[in-house]
């Protein structure tokens, strides 16, 4: 099983505060164009697709597959080498994004590509948490 | 070629609030660009130049991504309040010659918030430092990596090709006596290597370096006058990649629109190229240029690589006589200007002889920046011999 990872509190510019604080309500926000209808990752608020200044949260149905990972073996950041080996990835939100996160909740080496995941929380302590994804037993279930 | 009549500047815009403590500097940027577009009555999708100072993050690649730009000339300058004025003349000089049509230059920061305790909001806390900054990446191994683990979901690329990449440069490296490793390598060896983050190994990666390098660009006026001889510029391109909203798409880097631009400016094509320096901070950073420059298909950099293919001098497509980041040099981490100078030394005749490609009269230098695990800059330059 991984070992616990750290959970250093993000330093966010202002514009996604209200990002940070769902996530230690445990919500994932997504920002979405209210000109396009796009969901926009990282979350700004500004239309990366159509330029329109005109955006809003949703909420994030929280689950997606593996787009790509790796385990990582050897780290410079000391505060994550007690947790090596651990996985770094993309996961495919169903809402579209890939998002820079960690998969946790399982051995690092039977995270495969496409695997279904979904979020969970990792408090801060200082009013954050971080997304993490772990394997989806519900999602497997309905592919069977 | 002057500047004179060949360029105008059609919008501008100054930022309306002189207090802004509630604002990210890229914000800001945005809100500056979305004004000045809109008094030239353009949009962000009619813009393919940007041009900023050291306040907008990595580079222009920050702002590129947070404004989801498609460019192909990226400046930023540093030369402190002069930088735009700098920036005019040198969007000027490229669009006379034909590199861009709309560049978008920006300016934004927030002394006095900052001063007065404001939140952070520049420099390193651009968003997507903060959303990518959190989750253990450990240096540009992690990206490189995943783009690998995709590149081999999609296309089977194997672990034992990522190593044929290594081995090559490994040959090349023997006979250069400043290269840092100069032991030839086996695959197997490679594969034996520790693992540093899956796929890629200790000897996936590149060396870490100290030193440095310099080049001369001079008129041709110059050129003549000089008893040494001189690479001729023949092509050049450039492109920023980004995340793309979050639909980022690891099998593929800038090059698949710097090469082309390069290729055509050159007026030649891949099988004219008798010398690549192609980045190499990773096997798979070579596997991925080899594709976009068009040596191969998308998806077949793996089997490209084998049976020597890379090697000097009879390979199909020499690369790296150096011995190239791999093996050779990767000084302060920046691979880009050790694969100019192995162009010219072979468009000279003057690489290492057990190297050197016979009659090498066109070269190519790719160079790779930021990570193509996340947003990244290509440039694609096409040298050639004098008389070429």
């Amino acid at each position: 099983m991984s070992k616990p990872l750290p959970t250093p509190a993000p330093v966010s510019p202002p514009e996604t505060d209200e990002f940070w604080a769902a996530t230690a309500e445990g919500k994932l926000l997504l920002r979405r164009c209210d000109d396009c209808g796009i969901p926009i990752w990282y979350p700004r608020p500004f239309c990366p697709v159509c330029g329109s200044f005109r955006t809003s949260w949703s909420e994030a149905s929280g689950r997606g597959t593996v787009y790509t990972f790796t385990v990582v073996h050897r780290s410079g950041i000391p505060r994550y080498r007690e947790a090596l080996p651990y996985v770094v990835a993309y996961v495919e939100l169903a809402e579209g994004p890939r998002v820079m996160t960690n998969i946790v909740d399982c051995e690092p080496d039977d995270v495969v590509v496409g695997m279904p995941v979904r979020v969970v929380f990792h408090d801060t302590g200082q009013g954050s948490a971080l997304y993490r994804f772990q394997p989806d037993p519900t999602a497997a279930d309905d592919g069977i | 070629m002057t500047i004179r009549g060949r360029a105008f500047i059609a919008g501008i815009y100054e930022h309306p609030l002189r207090e802004i403590p509630d604002r990210s500097n890229s914000q800001i940027h945005a809100e500056v660009a979305a004004g000045a577009l809109a008094d030239a009555g353009l949009s962000f999708s009619d813009v393919d130049a940007y041009f900023c100072d050291s306040s907008a993050g990595f580079g222009p690649l920050s702002m590129a991504d947070y404004l989801g730009l498609r460019l192909t000339h990226v400046d930023s300058t540093e030369t402190g309040g002069s930088s735009y004025v700098v920036h005019v003349g040198h969007a000027a000089e490229a669009i006379a010659a034909g590199k861009c049509q709309v560049a978008l230059i920006t300016l934004a920061g927030r002394p006095r918030s900052a001063a007065m305790g404001g939140r952070p909001g520049g420099g390193g806390a651009t968003p997507d430092m903060v959303f990518e900054g959190l989750w253990g990446m450990s240096g540009a191994v992690t990206g490189y990596a995943m783009a690998a683990t995709r590149h081999m979901h999609e296309f089977g690329t194997t672990s034992a090709q990522l190593a044929e990449v290594k081995v090559a440069a490994s040959l090349h490296a023997q006979h250069n006596p400043n290269a840092f490793l100069r032991e030839p390598m086996t695959v197997e060896e490679v594969l034996e290597s520790p693992m540093i983050s899956s796929p890629l190994r200790r000897d996936d990666c590149c060396v870490v370096t100290d030193g440095g390098g310099a080049l001369i660009v001079v008129s041709p006026e110059v050129a003549r006058d000089l008893s040494r001889v001189s690479a001729k510029v023949l092509g050049h391109g450039e492109a920023v990649k980004h995340a793309d909203n979050g639909r980022l798409d690891l099998t593929y880097t800038g090059a698949v629109v710097s090469g082309p631009r390069a290729f055509e400016e050159a007026g030649v094509t891949q099988a004219d190229i008798d010398y690549a320096s192609i980045y190499d901070s990773f096997t798979i950073t070579v596997i991925e240029t080899l594709e976009d420059l068009g040596f191969c298909a998308k998806g077949e950099g793996g089997r490209f690589v084998l049976d020597g293919a890379l090697v000097a001098p009879d390979g199909r497509l020499p690369f790296n006589t150096d011995g190239g980041g791999l093996c050779n040099n990767h000084p302060s981490n920046r691979g880009g200007i050790t694969k100019v100078i192995e162009a010219v030394r072979q468009l000279r005749g003057e690489a290492h002889p057990a190297v050197q490609v016979p009659d090498c009269t066109i070269a190519l230098a790719h160079g790779t920046g930021g990570s193509i695990g996340s947003r990244m800059g290509s440039s694609t330059l096409i040298l050639g011999t004098e008389d070429a």
